[in-house]
């Protein structure tokens, strides 16, 4: 059963992505992100990460991509690309895609990584040891991290403030 | 004989393991980077990097799953925040850009070429 639900979610996830990719409106793709989102969120449940899927929901799906609709909207994009570019950057840009699959597959194909279910159960489905490992082993990171979201706030409060027009030099 | 079941004969139908869900971050991450290179939107390019970044982290996560550990959770953890705080930056930057240039498609944001 969870064999059809990895095969079920791992295709919403990777068509949603596509169309993230390939369609011309700005405020579609944003949608489909939401739904490529979710579908993430489907996997982080499958992999028994249950807050982290909690935390993509509302972090990435509920304020990352919302912020991408207000600043889509805000700007106010006429239509979408024009559909300029050249055959040979999509020529390129797939032969690089291909390249780059090609590596992560050859780097797992023989590997000795267990193929059959992880031994275990839940191994962190319980908010405790996750709780525990981060206020214990990750407790600089989590403080950096804190401080990260400060110095991320005044940074985009100094880019978006508007100035006003610079006042003459001491010419007169 | 008897080991000629569809399992055998089509690997990928195997049970659900780790190299599944790293096949999975690994077409994410392509389909990211294939964006980021063909779309001339600045927007839709920085939502490829999210969706790359998001392949990154199901990966640490698969990994984590796999190998019995809780490191690679608490790793993901940071990464979504950092990328939520990297997503404010970048769209200020964004905008401040546009009310320069007026202009969101890249292909007119090249004063930088000779």
């Amino acid at each position: 059963m969870s064999d059809a639900l990895f095969y079920i979610f791992a295709t919403l996830t990777l068509a949603s992505a596509i169309l993230v990719v390939a369609n011309r409106n700005a405020v579609n793709s944003a949608v489909f992100m939401i739904v490529s989102f979710l579908g993430m969120a489907s996997l982080f449940v499958l992999l028994e990460a249950y807050f982290l899927a909690v935390i993509q929901v509302l972090v990435y799906a509920g304020a990352v991509i919302v912020l991408f609709l207000f600043i889509i909207m805000l700007l106010d994009v006429k239509g979408g690309d024009r559909q300029k570019f050249r055959p040979i950057t999509a020529i390129a840009a797939m032969a690089a895609g291909a390249l780059l699959f090609t590596g992560v597959g050859v780097l797992f194909k023989d590997a000795a990584l267990q193929v059959a279910a992880p031994a275990g159960p839940g191994v962190g489905s319980s908010l405790k040891d996750f709780g525990a490992l981060l206020f214990t082993r990750y407790l600089l990171p989590m403080q950096v991290t804190g401080f990260l979201l400060l110095i991320a706030m005044i940074g985009v409060i100094v880019l978006s403030k508007r100035f006003d027009a610079p006042k003459q030099g001491p010419t007169a | 004989m008897s080991a000629l079941s569809l399992p055998t004969l089509l690997p990928v139908l195997a049970t659900i393991g780790l190299n599944h869900y790293i096949a999975v971050a690994g077409m994410l991450f392509v389909i990211g980077f294939i964006g980021v290179l063909l779309r001339q939107n600045t927007l839709v390019i920085y939502m490829s990097l999210e969706l790359m970044l998001n392949a990154a982290t199901l990966a640490a996560v698969a990994f984590s799953r796999y190998n019995g550990t809780m490191d690679g959770n608490v790793f993901v953890f940071f990464i979504i925040t950092v990328a939520a705080a990297e997503v404010a930056v970048g769209l200020a930057i964004i905008v401040a850009l546009f009310r320069k240039r007026h202009t969101v498609q890249v292909e007119e944001l090249g004063t930088l070429k000779n």
